[in-house]
Order: C-alpha cells, then structure tokens, then sequence
C-alpha cells in the first residue's frame, strides 16, 4: 500500500520537478547529492562508532586482566611467603645447574690429572657453593620455615632421605667415605671423630623437634575455646612454630661445618674427589627420582 | 649482669634456658650425652628470671635468644656456638677443664 502510494506520490514529484526552472532544478540535485552524502557519512561514522566500541570492550577486558595480574604481583611480592619462596625456588633452579657444570669440571681435573692449584681453586669453589645453599636456605626458611623443612623444593628421592630440610651429614660422610680411600691413620681418626660429633649433634637436634611436636601436640590438645584462652594457646603455638626456624638453620649449620671440617682433613686431591662424588651422588638421586615418576606402571 | 656471672661462677657448666625453648632442649641433650653436669636455670619458671633474662639480652645482645651456655664461668655462647665447638673438637677439652667431665 505504501510503496503505491509512494510511487504515486514519486509520480507527482516528478511531474512537479519538470515543471521547475533549471536552477531550481540544479538546486534540487545538489540537494539530493549533499543529503547522499550526507547519509554516506551518518554510515561511515555509525560504523566506525561500532568498531570502537567493539575495541573499548576489548581493552576493558585486557584492563582487568592486566589489573589482576598486578594484584597478584603485588600480593605475591608483599607476603613475606610469596616473594621468599618464588625467589629460592629460582635461585636453586640456578644453584642445581652450577652444580652440574661444577661436577662436570671436577671429573674433567682429576681425569686429566691436574695440579693442585687448579684442584684447590675447584675445591674452593665447590664449597662455596654449598655455602651459597645454605644462605639461601637461611633466607626461605624466614619466609616460609614449613616449605624448607617439607623439602618440596627437592625431588622425591631426595625428600625420602629428608631430615630437617636437607641430608644427613653423618650419612654423607659414608657416602663420601669409600670414595676418599685410601687414608692415613690419622685421617682416620680425625673422620671418625667428626662422624661421631656430628650423630651427637643430629641426635639431640632430632629429640629437640620430637619436644617441639609433643609440646605442641599436647597444647593443641587442649580445648581452649572459651574466650581468651584460645588465643594465649594459640599465641604459645606460634612462639613454639617460630623456634622451628632455628632448628632449619642449626641443622644447616651443622652440614656446613661438617663439609668445612673435611677439606681440612682432606688432602686438596682428596677433596676435590670428595666433592665430585657427593655432586654424582646427588645427580643419581635425582636421576632415579626422574625415572621413579616415569617407570612404566601396569594399567588398573 | 652481676647475678648472671655469679650463677655462671657457681658451676662448671651453666645454661640459662626456658622450659618452653626446644633448642634447649637439644643442647642439654648434647652435654648430658657427653655426661657433662650441666647446671639448668628455666627463666620462665625462677622468681627473678625476668631481671636475668634482660640482663643477658643487654650483655649477649641477640633478643631472647636461648639457651646462653657459660663453661667455667665463662660466656661461651647459644646452640650455633656449641655446635662450633663440637665439631672442631674443643668442646669436651673446655668441658674437662671446667671440670664438667669425669673422664
């Protein structure tokens, strides 16, 4: 109905427009042509009021992805947990390839028979490296002393032999022991002394962490949860968690001075031997953990 | 400080501890595996332990850092000290001094 009516009402137009002047008739076309154009650029603008649009909502979505990528930097650089752990588990990523390269360096000395200056420079290296170990160690067990002590930051054939965040000294030294054969009599001596000391030393160490288990067993044990009573408890409990931290460090400690006391007993030759069999041992245990995780296993 | 050094005097072997301090327990664990008599003050559970607790914070300076181990009636130091010691062999030599062993 509509488009008859247009038609009609165009037919009219048209009969109109023939009878208008040329000016007029020029005056109309440029009308009709400014309006085309016009609306050509209505279009343009429309779309391009789309496409923008469309952008913008890009960019808010990009905006709060980025927005909780900077709270949780923030909030994992602020904790003391978050930016203590994810620091050393990079640095012993770092600390684990620097020991290969060193174990790499010492079979290639005392391969190729080198002198003492060469090995005493590797040797000193070597313990540095420890050294380095354990500072770092230090510096995690103030962020997070649970996360040092669970060993999670090792692999699971390492975490079997765990005892207090790290290895046994005494059960190094007869690692080390068949490897730095032979010895004088004196060296002997000196090395059995030094084992001896150090089960002392790990001994009592473990019976004070068996205290602090049962002390904090038997306080939790209680049920204090009327009033005030539950945070005195709960405030003892974590001054009993917080003596935990020196027991990291006190068991470092003693692998520390452990590894000082045998280069000094040690001839360089022998240190350097010392060194490059702890390294491999090391370097099979976790080879074997590797090989534990992808042993073929029988389908259920 | 007086009353620290004149406990300390009294015997070979003196710790200043706290009942609740588990790194005390370890270090008498330690001397009592030598059979060193070691001479226990619990801090927390003495009349005056407080005045000697702050006594030994001013002089040793590391906080409540316990235990605070003196062998003839010297300051030796904590549980990092006396590990020290043990492992270079010197420990049980300043214990016989001290007349702290029998053997």
């Amino acid at each position: 109905m509509k488009s008859s009516v247009h038609i009609i009402g165009y037919e009219f137009e048209l009969e109109k427009y023939a009878s208008f002047s040329p000016q007029t008739q020029r005056r109309l076309a440029q009308n009709r042509e400014a309006a085309r154009k016009s609306r050509l650029r209505k279009k343009a603008y429309v779309q391009q009021l789309e496409t923008s649009r469309l952008k913008l909502v890009q960019l808010e979505q990009e905006l709060v992805r980025a927005r909780q990528q900077v709270s949780h930097l923030i909030k994992y650089t602020t904790q003391p947990n978050g930016a203590g752990i994810g620091t050393f588990e990079m640095e012993y990523a770092h600390w684990v390839e620097e020991q290969h390269k060193q174990v790499a360096e010492l079979r290639r000395a005392l391969q190729a028979h080198v002198g003492d200056v060469e090995l005493r420079m590797l040797v000193e290296n070597g313990l540095n490296h420890y050294a380095n170990l354990f500072r770092m160690k230090a510096d995690a067990a103030k962020a997070d002393v649970f996360y040092l002590i669970s060993g999670k930051w090792r692999t699971s054939v390492e975490r079997f032999f765990l005892w207090i965040g790290g290895f046994r000294p005494s059960e190094l030294l007869n690692v080390l022991l068949p490897q730095l054969e032979p010895l004088t009599d004196q060296q002997h001596a000196e090395v059995c002394t030094l084992r001896q000391s150090c089960q002392q030393v790990e001994d009592a160490l473990s019976q004070g962490i068996e205290r602090l288990q049962q002390t904090l067993s038997q306080s939790m044990a209680l049920d204090q949860s009327i009033g005030g009573s539950y945070r005195v408890q709960m405030a003892a409990a974590i001054e009993k968690l917080e003596g935990l931290e020196s027991f990291a460090n006190q068991a470092d400690h003693l692998r520390g001075q452990t590894l000082h006391h045998m280069a000094r007993i040690l001839t360089t030759r022998q240190a350097a031997r010392g060194l490059l069999a702890l390294g491999e041992y090391f370097e099979r245990l976790r080879a074997l953990s590797s090989l534990w995780a992808a042993r073929p296993r029988e389908p259920t | 400080m007086d009353r620290v050094f004149q406990l300390a005097a009294e015997r070979p072997v003196v710790m200043f501890s706290k009942s609740t301090c588990c790194m005390c327990h370890t270090i008498k664990t330690l001397f009592s595996d030598f059979g060193a008599n070691t001479t226990v003050y619990e801090l927390d559970e003495m009349p005056r332990g407080r005045e000697i607790e702050q006594a030994l914070a001013r002089h040793v300076g590391a906080g409540s850092d316990f235990p605070v181990v003196f062998i003839g009636g010297k300051l030796v130091g904590g549980a990092n000290e006396i590990m020290t010691l043990h492992l270079n062999g010197s420990l049980s030599a300043m214990l016989k001094r001290a007349g702290a062993l029998w053997l």
